[in-house]
């Protein structure tokens, strides 16, 4: 009989879509799977696009995936994947999944594969599975995987840490320059994008985002010394409905990729994206381990403590931990310190 | 934590542009914590099969308004079982003729739904059916 994991290397697309509904469900069954597929991952191009919702973050996902499949330089089409993340609603778990209302065109090719994901509580644009569910179709043999976060604002930044390429997305109007040069999610750009560039201030908008551009961006701890070479973030102007900018928009990804390669970056990102996956899978697991091993009613007792405001929300901590309370006299110790 | 959501696709095959009734539904799984993919308008029965199981839905709701349901359903029941979703619940809303109903639930729909169906009914339907089909 073949294991799940085999059909999936066979190219077979059912198998492949249950493998990411039990790696979503965090199903132990998926989890042996995505062992025997580990080996066959890392060859993909990881593409974060992100931005702000209405930014039209799905409609240049489109577009980018039918430039993939119908390269204008005549290259051989790439095979490509896209992992479209919503929000869940923090109140009943429920989400409503859209982004393919505007992926239409794709349908019929089976070069794309194209996977909705609820963000299921997660902070940071992405579900907490995305990773596992980037790397199975890595495994696949998916030559590009488009990752399109939730419409992010400013600190929604997890794609950063996760993807080889980040697009930013902005539109028109959405902001001024000291949106722009707040700290969060510009910052994480390889390529930034003004799409909707017909609409009416598009121009003060290209302007404030290339002066943001030109401040530079702080150095990322991989260009220490990894990084020969300084990749400078182009800033891309498409519309996206008309198809227009995408050709440029692909050639930077692509010089970006090559850079990437070139200058050990793609290495570098790789091993920092599989450390944070372990460190996450830890502290995961490690807290979970952790409840259980909790005396029955002992975290309810403290918590119910914490609310009456008996204990402050730190000795509530001390006291989980099994911890002493810090001793009132370093307060009064180092106040009187102060005062001297 | 090994959560299991009901996943839908709600989607609106042939020609009609009224997605008001579809959205309706959609909300309404929503709000009863199921994951629904959309779809939008105009889809062919090829399209909906295709999201289907890229997606690995359990359910397919189809909102069908332009009277197309005898031609579009079996199509999209005949694609899905041609994929191995044989399993998938399929069910149908909009404006469908009492006398076609009988030819829809025998070709394998599990459920039509007509205009005035509370929203209710759909979701606790699908939760049972879903659940029963889970411990078969």
């Amino acid at each position: 009989m073949t294991t799940l994991a085999e059909e999936v290397l066979a190219g077979s697309r059912l198998a492949l879509a249950r493998l990411l509904t039990l790696i979503e469900n965090e199903d132990p069954q998926g989890e042996a799977a995505l062992d025997r597929l580990f080996p066959h991952s890392g060859r993909a191009h990881w593409i974060g696009v992100t931005g702000s919702p209405g930014a039209g973050k799905s409609s240049l996902v489109n577009r980018l995936a039918q430039a993939f499949r119908r390269p204008a330089d005549g290259s051989p089409p790439r095979t490509v994947a896209i992992v479209a993340v919503d929000p869940s609603s923090p109140f009943t778990g429920g989400a409503l999944l859209g982004d393919r209302v505007r992926m239409r065109d794709l349908s019929g090719d089976p070069g794309v594969f194209i996977r909705s994901m609820a963000s299921r509580g997660a902070l940071g644009g992405l579900a907490r599975t995305t990773p596992a569910v980037v790397q199975a179709l890595d495994s696949a043999g998916f030559d590009i995987i488009l990752i399109e976060t939730v419409g992010a604002g400013q600190s929604e930044v997890e794609i950063a840490r996760l993807a080889h390429t980040v697009l930013v997305v902005e539109a028109p109007g959405m902001g001024d320059d000291i949106q722009a040069i707040k700290a969060g999610i510009l910052e994480i750009a390889d390529i930034l994008v003004l799409n909707k560039a017909d609409l009416p201030g598009a121009e003060n908008a290209l302007r404030t985002l290339r002066a943001m551009l030109e401040l530079g961006r702080p150095p990322h701890e991989e260009t220490a010394e990894s990084l020969p070479v300084v990749w400078r973030p182009p800033l891309v102007p498409t519309i996206a409905t008309q198809n227009e900018g995408i050709a440029e928009l692909l050639g930077h990804i692509q010089a970006h990729a090559a850079y990437l390669r070139q200058s050990g970056g793609w290495q570098v990102r790789d091993r920092s994206r599989l450390q944070t996956q372990l460190e996450e899978l830890l502290q995961t697991a490690l807290l979970k381990r952790w409840r259980s091993s909790l005396p029955e009613g002992q975290y309810q007792q403290i918590l119910t403590d914490l609310q009456a405001r008996r204990i402050s929300p730190y000795q509530a901590l001390h006291s989980l931990l099994g911890e002493p309370p810090l001793p009132q006299s370093i307060q009064r110790g180092s106040t009187a310190l102060f005062n001297a | 934590m090994t959560e299991r959501k009901i996943r839908v696709l709600i989607t609106k095959p042939g020609l009609d542009g009224h997605d008001r009734g579809a959205k309706v539904v959609a909300r309404a799984l929503r709000d009863a914590g199921m994951e629904v993919i959309y779809t939008g308008l105009r889809q062919t029965p090829e399209m909906i099969a295709e999201a289907a199981l890229q997606e690995d839905v359990d359910a397919v709701g189809l909102s069908i308004l332009s009277g197309a349901h005898m031609a579009l359903v079996p199509r999209v029941l005949e694609l899905l079982r041609a994929n191995g979703q044989g399993h998938v619940h399929v069910f149908v809303g909009g404006i469908i003729p009492e006398s076609d109903i009988p030819a829809l639930l025998a070709m394998g729909v599990r459920a039509v739904y007509g205009p005035g169906t509370s929203t209710q009914k759909v979701v606790e339907d699908l939760r049972a059916a879903i659940l029963q089909e889970n411990h078969a």
